[in-house]
């Protein structure tokens, strides 16, 4: 006890806490620099049109993306529109499949009205598009939305 | 303890920490993009059956306003060729609220319209015989441009949400804004779609200028 009581006389000299803010602010900086919002990776060019008449869905868990546009990679994929879903580039067999498993991922209750937005880039013809909604409607996800931002009124 | 309180005058002014926490707060909130699930809602048709043949409708020539647009992004419109979509929401909106022919149906729901969209019947023999009947049909070829497609499909639900935001006395924004979730948006809004579907078609685009 002796020699605790020793050393408490001796530490009265106080922590200099001036850093402190500066290490706080650090630590910010490192995670707001470093979180990311959504770690997924777009594979595909995304310039997305604009439109007039949006609306907003109330629920987004029920949300599965889906984007549609030429390949950022043209070297390794091709110039050609591609599907990508997740992580990956996927052919239009592979949407069902797809739709499935994101299916799954869902509450029983709320699988039927599972959407699917469609991120769509400006590039892209209907032929693509076309086919994908043929899959979609082969694996009975019809709601779609069509991604869009809102449109800056010129006149 | 009374030593450190001699050392106060060495602690450091904490004052400009809020500053500097608001200048950091406000560069984020610039900066950052949250991902908006923002669009265009559609609803495909249910899958085709092989075996069972689609149904034969038959629908009055007049009832349907055909909009065409080709591989190279020009539109016709009734048989009217047209390079440009804009105005295309007006026409939709004179073909919807035509009321050429409307039945008993049709009368009484014109007459539960406000007299600034009835006013908007123009009743022309040519053209639709009441909402519910009337429907919008847009075709592609494959080769047709995604953002002329949609910007077709914007106007048609345009016109559509003109119609109905009129009928209960909101703005445009102010409808589609309506979620549904509690009882007094979902009353005004089924209360503008009342008796008018929204009847968009798409067909399957033929294969001309694509792959």
């Amino acid at each position: 006890m002796a020699k605790f009581r020793k050393k408490k006389s001796g530490g009265g000299q106080q922590i200099d806490t001036s850093a402190l803010p500066d290490i706080i602010f650090m630590l910010l900086f490192f995670f707001m620099v470093t979180t990311v919002l959504r770690e997924q990776d777009v594979l595909v060019d995304q310039k997305i049109p604009q439109s007039t008449q949006l609306q907003k869905l109330q629920n987004k868990t029920l949300i599965s993306y889906i984007f549609i546009g030429k390949p950022k990679n043209t070297s390794l994929y091709g110039t050609e529109p591609r599907v990508q879903a997740n992580d990956v580039l996927i052919s239009s067999p592979e949407i069902v499949q797809w739709v499935n498993q994101e299916r799954d991922k869902l509450p029983e209750a709320d699988r039927t009205s599972i959407t699917i937005s469609m991120k769509v880039d400006k590039e892209v013809k209907m032929g693509p598009i076309s086919d994908v909604q043929t899959e979609l409607r082969n694996a009975d996800a019809r709601k779609v939305l069509y991604a869009s931002t809102k449109k800056t009124e010129i006149d | 303890m009374a030593k450190s309180k001699n050392r106060m005058g060495n602690e450091i002014n904490a004052g400009s920490m809020a500053d500097i926490a608001f200048l950091l707060l406000i560069f984020f909130l610039v900066t950052t993009t949250i991902a908006s699930d923002k669009g265009i809602l559609n609803v495909l048709p249910p899958k085709q059956d092989p075996n069972v043949p689609p149904p034969d409708i038959k629908k009055n020539e007049r009832n349907i306003f055909n909009v065409l647009i080709n591989a190279n992004n020009d539109l016709l419109v009734e048989g009217e060729y047209r390079r440009k979509a804009e105005g295309l929401d007006k026409d939709f909106k004179e073909f919807i609220m035509n009321f050429g022919a409307p039945d008993e149906d049709a009368v009484a729901l014109f007459n539960s319209f406000p007299a600034s969209l009835q006013g908007q019947a123009q009743r022309r023999p040519d053209s639709s015989d009441h909402p519910g009947e009337a429907v919008i049909s847009i075709k592609t070829n494959r080769g047709t441009s995604y953002a002329v497609f949609l910007e077709v499909f914007d106007l048609a639900k345009k016109a559509y949400f003109d119609v109905y935001s009129e009928r209960v006395g909101l703005t445009a924004d102010e409808y589609r804004a309506l979620t549904g979730d509690d009882e007094a948006s979902k009353a005004l809004q089924d209360k503008g779609k009342e008796g008018i579907p929204m009847a968009i078609s798409i067909a399957e685009p033929d294969k001309v200028g694509g792959n």
